[in-house]
């Protein structure tokens, strides 16, 4: 009975989380959240270069051969620095490919995915609530014609993997004729999405495309669940913290009961979540019959709870809490991003119940 | 990660198997005796082979185990899967053996330890006042010595079993001049005797689990003082040391959630299983995600206690945890029995709560408040995670009313 990381996935966190402190600090965060593109090529760089873009991916195609509680373990930091940049849509376009492509697609694609060398980005969305595989609607093919929608940095990405009707995965190249790109106002401006319209766009199926295509959806909830957790505990912090400094009536505010109840309530909706996304992750690789109904049970309730403990946030800042310069807006927009991409809570739960037998 | 037990406490695991195979239940004669004499030859017995009372030296009853949270965990499955009796339930052996363990004279841990953990003798806690909960230290029950007794005379209330119970530990002020918490001693009494009057008080449920205690001029000797006159609050408040149950709530919240999923699939509304219609899955599935995290966060616990590092604030979160899924659920199983709902819960006691009728759903459902109550009010509970957990500074009132 091992219930809790190893030396290793903890050290991992540790590094990433030292390095976001450094290269993105508030300052930084706020420039970019602010700026046009939202992506910063130094921050990616540098995470990159931590191993971060290629963990799970095959060690015989230059990855470091881990697992997928590796990977949320790191989305877990990423959430709690709210940390800019690209990476859902890439580790998401990397294990398509790892678990769907052929050899020679492998071998072409990831070694170029794993050092960071390419940018990857999936393209799942489409309108209507369509995030499910079963949901797809753009006919597969060696040419795509359609709308895909919530792409993340997709003008940035050198591969594109487009969700087929039928649940099937296809793979589309940045200069590809007849495809384009149009950018979403999206209000995480962390992680930027955009619109992309295929035109007899040339394609290549995965071979495998259908069953990477489930497992790509469950490690997505996996890995927004894991972000989930780490925002919503960032904001229990960051709220404590504020308690522990604003002063009012000659005492820090903190040392009122209704306010001390309600960081109190809010640390235990958070609190519990960590091992739910540690288990939903742990079941990916090694519970097979339990993996796809943890990662809807985890990414609803994880995400539920981020939302609700982001307005707890604003409000625990009273005024402040609703200005832009008050860095709560940041996460509360991951909480808002969390919670609505792949489908909200009660679509997850309605999956659950399902799964269930209920 | 690893969520097995691995080789050699699964070896351990066919250990118990084979002794509860060997053990329980009792054969032959001592199958014809009743469920508590059974109880109490079996324990013995269990204690004899290191399974019970595993951190209770061998001197006082115990089996003098080296602590270890998993083996313990090991133990409380196999029993429970056996149906074979542990340890006494009760404040005896939760709160009292501890606390004469780690503060008694050797006497009192000769007297009191091994019938009370035998479950021979059965203890009340004579804590809470009418005028003395949150702020326990306001207490006003006097002790005084006259002629080497403690005459003892006032009021306590919410003492649980206390018309059963052979024995009180109680606090009561016995130094008036000293300040609130310093006036305080931890006084162990005999309930038998003229000098005390139990009187039941009725819940909303019908039952009655707890009482008032009326003490005028209670007597008990001079030496039945735990620590020092004065140090009954630090008494009190001795840190336990012992194999921390971990998952044990959980467990009985997962119990409680699969009962709940259940009612859902039996009752009807419009004709069709009610656990078809679309509102009743959405909060079946979002409670679900209360329990799972519940589950997975004491999974954490376990480990972290194996390993002797500090799990963190979710030990301070168990029972708010506890009882808001227990709130949760409650709500839901009283709008699934429908038009049922408007029944009396049918039973008055604890024992409807555990029957398998509906009646037990009406009963969780009152029940489950008086469980947000006791030990510690939920805003108690917030308190402690406020303060203790994460740092801010106490309430100014208390602060002020505890110098």
């Amino acid at each position: 009975m091992n219930f809790d990381l190893s030396e290793e996935q903890e050290m991992l966190q540790e590094t990433v989380r030292q390095f976001l402190e450094n290269e993105c600090p508030p300052t930084t965060l706020r420039e970019i959240f602010d700026g046009d593109t939202g992506f910063e090529p130094s921050l990616w760089k540098g995470l990159v270069e931590m191993g971060v873009a290629g963990l799970h991916l095959p060690e015989e195609h230059g990855g470091a051969g881990l697992e997928i509680l590796d990977l949320a373990v790191v989305a877990e930091v990423l959430g709690y620095m709210a940390a800019p940049g690209p990476f859902l849509g890439h580790a998401l376009a990397g294990l398509a490919l790892a678990e769907g492509g052929s050899e020679e697609q492998k071998k072409k694609w990831l070694p170029r995915l794993a050092t960071g060398d390419a940018l990857g980005t999936v393209a799942i969305g489409e309108a209507d609530g369509g995030w499910l595989p079963h949901q797809w609607s753009v006919a597969g093919g060696e040419a795509l014609t359609g709308t895909k929608k919530n792409v993340l940095f997709g003008e940035h990405a050198d591969l594109v993997v487009v969700g087929t009707a039928g649940g099937g995965l296809s793979l589309v190249e940045r200069d590809a004729p007849g495809l384009e790109w149009k950018p979403t106002e999206g209000a995480d401006r962390t992680r930027r999405l955009c619109e992309l319209t295929l035109s007899k766009t040339p394609a290549e199926a995965l071979p495998q495309g259908e069953t990477a295509a489930a497992r790509l959806r469950d490690v997505a909830l996996v890995l927004l669940a894991a972000d989930a957790f780490g925002g919503s505990s960032r904001l229990v912090e960051m709220s404590v913290e504020y308690a522990k400094t604003r002063e009012q009536f000659g005492v820090t505010i903190g040392h009122f009961q209704a306010l001390k109840h309600q960081l109190a309530n809010m640390a235990v909706e958070v609190e519990p979540s960590r091992g739910l996304y540690w288990y939903a992750a742990h079941a990916l690789d090694h519970v097979q019959d339990e993996a796809e109904r943890t990662a809807a049970v985890a990414k609803a309730h994880i995400t539920d709870r981020y939302m609700q403990i982001a307005r707890d946030a604003v409000e625990a800042h009273g005024g402040i809490g609703f200005t832009w310069e008050c860095d709560v807006q940041i996460w509360f927009k991951r909480a808002m991003f969390d919670r609505a991409f792949l489908g909200n809570p009660a679509m997850h739960r309605e999956r659950a119940a399902q799964m269930a037998g209920w | 990660m690893d969520l097995s037990y691995g080789e050699e406490l699964e070896g351990y695991r066919g250990e118990v198997a084979k002794f509860l195979e060997d053990n329980w239940p009792l054969q032959g004669d001592e199958a014809k005796l009743d469920w508590n004499e059974q109880a109490v030859k079996f324990r013995q017995r269990a204690i004899d082979a290191g399974y019970l009372c595993r951190n209770i030296p061998k001197q006082y009853g115990g089996s003098e185990q080296e602590p270890d949270v998993l083996k313990a965990q090991i133990i409380r499955e196999e029993f429970g899967r056996t149906r074979a009796p542990m340890e006494p339930r009760g404040i005896g052996t939760m709160m009292l053996v501890p606390t004469l363990l780690e503060r008694g004279n050797e006497w009192q841990k000769e007297k009191f330890v091994p019938p009370t953990i035998r479950g021979d003798v059965a203890w009340c806690q004579g804590y809470s006042e009418p005028g003395s909960g949150s702020d326990l230290a306001s207490l006003k029950t006097r002790g005084e010595l006259v002629n080497g007794e403690w005459v003892i005379n006032g009021q306590k209330i919410w003492t649980s079993g206390a018309t059963s119970a052979d024995y009180m530990f109680v606090l009561v002020r016995t130094e008036p001049e000293a300040s609130k918490h310093a006036g305080i001693s931890y006084l162990l009494m005999d309930m038998k005797q003229p000098g005390i009057e139990v009187r039941p008080l009725r819940q909303m449920t019908g039952g009655a689990d707890f009482c008032e205690v009326f003490f005028t001029d209670a007597k008990t000797p001079e030496d039945w003082i735990v620590g020092k006159r004065g140090e009954g609050w630090l008494v009190s408040r001795t840190t336990l040391k012992h194999e921390r149950n971990s998952i044990g709530s959980t467990q009985q919240t997962r119990a409680l959630f699969a009962g709940l999923v259940q009612l859902a699939k039996d009752r009807k509304i419009d004709g069709k299983p009610a656990i078809e219609d679309p509102s009743i899955r959405q909060r079946l599935a979002a409670l679900e995600g209360y329990v799972k995290a519940h589950q997975y966060a004491g999974y954490r616990t376990l480990t972290k206690d194996a390993k002797g590092e500090d799990p963190g604030m979710i030990t301070m979160m168990n029972k708010i945890i506890s009882t808001n899924i227990g709130h949760d659920i409650a709500r839901l199983a009283i709008d699934l029995l429908g038009e049922d709902g408007l029944l009396d819960a049918g039973g008055t006691s604890m024992a409807a709560m555990m029957s398998g009728g509906h009646e037990r759903w009406i009963s969780h459902y009152m029940y489950s408040l008086g469980i947000a109550v006791a030990g510690g009010t939920a805003n108690i509970q917030r308190n402690v995670i406020g303060e203790r957990g994460l740092g801010l500074p106490r309430d100014a009132a208390a602060e002020r009313s505890s110098k």
